[in-house]
């Protein structure tokens, strides 16, 4: 059943907040500056309610099942996270407070920047960045203004595999440097005869998603990195798949220069339908001046130990500037710091390895009807062809689509784009066993109907709220707004 | 330890099934050298102890809650009707991914359709996309839009003084490498002359904030003339809350309205999440950045909603996209759809107009003060400029120790003439007792 707009439910004159009377002295209008309209649904505060609860109820969510989007970590959401960045001492808290009022945020942002570093063995952790593509700019821009600020000019050249999410090329381009494509070799690595061809004094540096989107763990990658050093550019990590690496191995470590996280992937907090998201930013000490800011200080006594009242926001000396105002998505912060305090290093490690452990339980369970075309070990996702050579008019589309009608939200489709019918699945640590083998089962029977009864994956879903949509009508005959919008001659 | 469902069993079952002994054994990809390093982060809590900690932790900030709170400058303490809350709490709506599986999706979806429309009804505009992460990375997307429109012909942008400082700062982070001009943001004071004197053939963008940072609400008509008398485009940064009873800018003809949507049911929190919203005219939709979502129709010829024309978008285009944008803030969208919703037509031009009464009360009574003086010449919504007798840092230290108030935002940090000034927020939180309290707690440090 279809759900009204709220604008249908609308009646003239019907009220949902009612505020208050002025306790105040009235002053008069700027009567020439005033609007005589303003178009915004009259509906109740019950009318409000039902109509977003059915919305809700036309959504596919974590907390309804199984989510193995590929790529984006769709881990359980605690609920205990959502509790605290709703204290009343966090969230009400206006961001140009004076500082001996907010020890209690600067706290929790010093905390996550340093555990953000000694997981990863960063020595410079912004927090500021909204999301992950927000990141990768704001690293991408440090390695310009690094070689900038060396004379090294000539510099202008990021190398980005061919697997790589597209905010890599695009977070190039805005920060006004140019994209070069390095191609896969046949185990899913980065080709390091292309890559070789590619090294010279232009490079600015690479852009590495280790796990790559193959869920592969490259096993050039010391020999990439040392590569892109030894020809003097940067090596920049898409952090979009930490939650495979968390205690395992730490990419300072491993020679990366900058990365991104993803809080909201790696670290639980919930993906909100779209954002918010939090893209915090590590590097080594030779990029730290770059960040952007502010960040937290903490003035620490003789033993190293910090005091209460002590905590302070910093500019990096040579930053690269604001990428957002104020600090960064705290209320996300918050939700990451309470997970990070549940798990623990050994929680965060274990996380890591039953992510890594589901996601080859399924590999092994499936590869043998769906084609894995890289099919090693893999990290906490891989990737599955949707396509039977006998049943030839069966896409990874219709596997998808098909896959609703079993309960289970489909998979990354048609990513990496190195794969055709691409299936991209990332079951995530906090399903049980019983799931994934529900999922498992599933997928048999749809790779089993492709053949038998092919229409029920055509018409998939069957059971969603709507049928399957169609996407080329809505490019073409644009409807982004359900009001007519005032000629701008009129209301002047 | 954390939040995961395997038994012993049920991991020794799974290891079998890959054919490995232990887990270790999955990352042999790792060079040994640097696998499994010892991680010095604390050890795992019961939930029930990270509660309590986190509310000790929470306890060492002085929230609004608290205290009376005259700050803005971009961040306002607006009601937040219950109901916002509630909605955004539905596991169904804040667990969910973006929306690439419409038929799954239909409840985000038709949410953001909802949003796009009152948007665009709140602004006078157009189209607009599903959100930015705030109104700062919003402007820049917005000069970014510009810069396409003109092929990068045109290098020059005009910023406002008025606009919000922290927004500037991040149009120069965002486009430090597309060698651009920004002209127009030296003076501490705003003068309408002095913004359209600037503007030329090469202008792309004139970016101007209505109310402005100081509070005021400048004319807009000669902005909008002049640039379009070059050719350039207008960008207006605006403030929802005043929308309700103010013109809308797309009234007065201008190309893009951006702006900080936090105030639609969104908490202060901080700082963030916020909420950037980004409208323009139609035909500049193809050089918008962002999620949008469009109306269509299912195989049953029912309505639905989908995200469309992502051939503009990075996950399409890849280095040749409109921006990189890729997550947004999905979830404060839906925040300022269900307060837009439950406050409606009437309701929120109520809120504009108790913030405005209240905002007046309080700068007629402050002015009254000996060494005091409102400055403010133009009209103002909610929030004005007064100038002190003394710093603004010793003023607010008074009025937080013997009020428990958060006092005005300190002008003289950003605008270095502005000395002693203070720019005041009042909003329909802040009853009349505070702002009596506030006006009695000025007059105390009179100098």
């Amino acid at each position: 059943m279809k759900e009204p707009l709220i604008y249908d439910l609308s009646s003239p004159g019907r009220h949902g907040v009612t505020m208050p009377e002025p306790d105040v002295p009235l002053t008069e209008l700027p009567a020439d500056l005033l609007r005589d309209d303003l178009d915004l649904p009259e509906v109740s505060e019950i009318d409000v309610v039902r109509h977003y609860l059915r919305l809700s109820q036309r959504n596919y969510a974590v907390d309804r099942g199984f989510y193995p989007l590929g790529s984006c970590t769709m881990k359980y959401n605690p609920k205990l996270n959502e509790d605290m960045a709703r204290l009343p001492g966090f969230a009400a808290v206006h961001p140009y407070q004076p500082l001996e009022t907010i020890q209690g945020a600067l706290a929790v942002m010093y905390e996550v920047q340093q555990w953000l570093g000694e997981l990863s063995g960063f020595d410079g952790i912004s927090l500021q960045p909204a999301a992950g593509a927000h990141g990768e700019l704001t690293g991408v821009l440090m390695m310009r203004r690094y070689h900038l600020d060396r004379g090294d000019e000539k510099r202008t050249k990021i190398l980005i595999p061919d697997s790589a999410h597209g905010t890599n090329p695009a977070s190039t381009t805005m920060s006004g440097l140019n994209v070069v494509e390095i191609p896969s070799d046949d185990r899913g690595n980065i080709d390091l005869g292309a890559l070789r061809a590619e090294c010279d004094n232009t490079v600015a540096g690479i852009m590495i998603t280790n796990p790559s989107t193959l869920g592969l763990f490259d096993e050039n990658l010391e020999a990439v990195i040392a590569m892109i050093h030894d020809c003097g550019g940067l090596v920049y990590g898409d952090g979009a798949n930490f939650n495979a690496l968390m205690g395992i191995v730490r990419p300072g470590d491993l020679g990366f220069d900058v990365m991104h996280f993803n809080l909201h992937k790696t670290f639980a907090t919930p993906h909100g339908g779209g954002g918010p998201g939090s893209g915090p930013v590590g590097c080594l000490a030779h990029l730290s001046p770059y960040l952007p800011g502010p960040i937290v200080g903490a003035n620490l006594d003789e033993n190293g130990e910090h005091m209460p009242g002590d905590y302070y926001l910093t500019m990096p000396q040579k930053t690269i500037g604001r990428v957002k105002a104020f600090y960064g998505q705290f209320g996300v912060i918050v939700r990451a710091f309470a997970y990070v305090l549940v798990c623990g290093s050994d929680g965060l490690r274990h996380a890591s390895e039953m992510a890594v452990l589901a996601a080859n339980y399924l590999r092994v369970r499936l590869r043998d009807t769906y084609h894995v075309p890289y099919d090693r070990v893999s990290m906490h996702e891989f990737v599955a062809e949707g396509h039977f050579a006998d049943a030839p008019d069966i896409h990874a589309l219709d596997i998808s689509k098909r896959l609703i009608d079993y309960g289970f939200h489909p998979p990354t489709n048609y990513f990496p784009l190195i794969v055709p019918e691409a299936l991209m699945i990332e079951p995530t640590e906090t399903e049980s066993i019983e799931t994934l083998d529900a999922f498992a089962e599933a997928m048999l029977a749809i790779a089993r109907e492709a053949r038998e009864q092919p229409e029920l994956l055509h018409d998939a879903p069957h059971s969603a709220p709507v049928k399957r949509l169609d996407e080329v009508a809505a490019a073409k005959n644009l409807i982004l707004c359900c009001r007519p919008v005032f000629n701008v001659d009129e209301g002047k | 330890m954390g939040y995961l469902p395997h038994t012993v069993q049920d991991i020794k079952k799974m290891l079998d099934a890959v054919g490995v002994e232990r887990v270790e054994d999955l990352f042999e990809d790792v060079p040994e050298s640097v696998r499994y390093p010892s991680i010095l982060l604390p050890d795992g809590l019961s939930q029930m102890e990270v509660a309590g900690l986190l509310e000790a932790v929470s306890q060492e900030n002085v929230p609004g809650a608290k205290t009376a709170n005259f700050l803005g400058a971009g961040a306002y303490n607006h009601f937040v009707p219950p109901v916002v809350d509630h909605v955004l709490s539905r596991g169904e709506f804040y667990t969910a991914y973006t929306p690439y599986q419409p038929e799954v999706s239909q409840g985000t979806l038709q949410a953001v359709f909802e949003y796009q429309s009152m948007i665009c009804a709140l602004t006078g505009m157009e189209v607009s996309n599903a959100s930015h992460y705030d109104g700062a990375t919003a402007l820049a997307e917005a000069v970014i839009l510009a810069l396409n429109q003109f092929r990068g012909k045109r290098r020059k942008i005009v910023l406002c003084p008025g606009v919000h400082p922290e927004y500037r700062q991040v149009v120069h982070t965002y486009t430090q490498g597309m060698g651009l001009v920004i002209v127009g943001e030296s003076d501490c004071y705003v003068d309408v002359g002095r913004i359209t004197g600037s503007i030329d053939e090469n202008t792309a963008l004139v970016a101007v904030q209505v109310p402005d940072f100081f509070g005021e609400v400048n004319p807009l008509t000669p902005v909008v003339d002049a640039a379009h008398a070059h050719g350039a485009l207008v960008c207006v940064v605006a403030d929802p809350i005043s929308l309700g009873m103010l013109k809308p800018p797309g009234w007065y003809g201008v190309d893009i309205v951006v702006g900080e949507g936090q105030g639609l049911g969104i908490p202060l929190s901080f700082g963030g999440p916020y909420l950037g919203f980004f409208t323009t005219r139609e035909k500049y939709v193809r050089r918008m950045a962002g999620r949008l979502v469009g109306e269509t129709t299912d195989r049953d010829g029912e309505p639905g909603y989908v995200l469309t024309l992502s051939t503009r978008e990075q996950h399409i285009k890849r280095d040749r996209a409109s921006s990189n944008i890729c997550t947004n803030q999905g979830l404060m969208a839906l925040a300022a759809a269900v307060y837009l919703s439950v406050m409606g037509k009437y309701g929120l031009r109520e809120v504009a107009e108790l913030c405005y009464h209240k905002s007046h009360y309080a700068a007629g009574e402050i002015d009254k003060l000996a060494g005091y003086e409102l400055l403010s010449r133009n009209p103002f919504v909610k929030e004005f400029v007064i100038q002190c007798p003394i710093p603004v840092e010793e003023i607010n230290h008074h009025l937080l120790h013997e009020y428990d108030i958060v006092g005005g935002f300190d002008l003289e940090q950003i605008y270095p003439d502005r000395v002693n000034q203070m720019l005041v927020a009042v909003t329909e939180m802040n009853s009349k007792l505070e702002i009596d309290d506030l006006v009695q707690g000025l007059s105390e440090v009179s100098g």
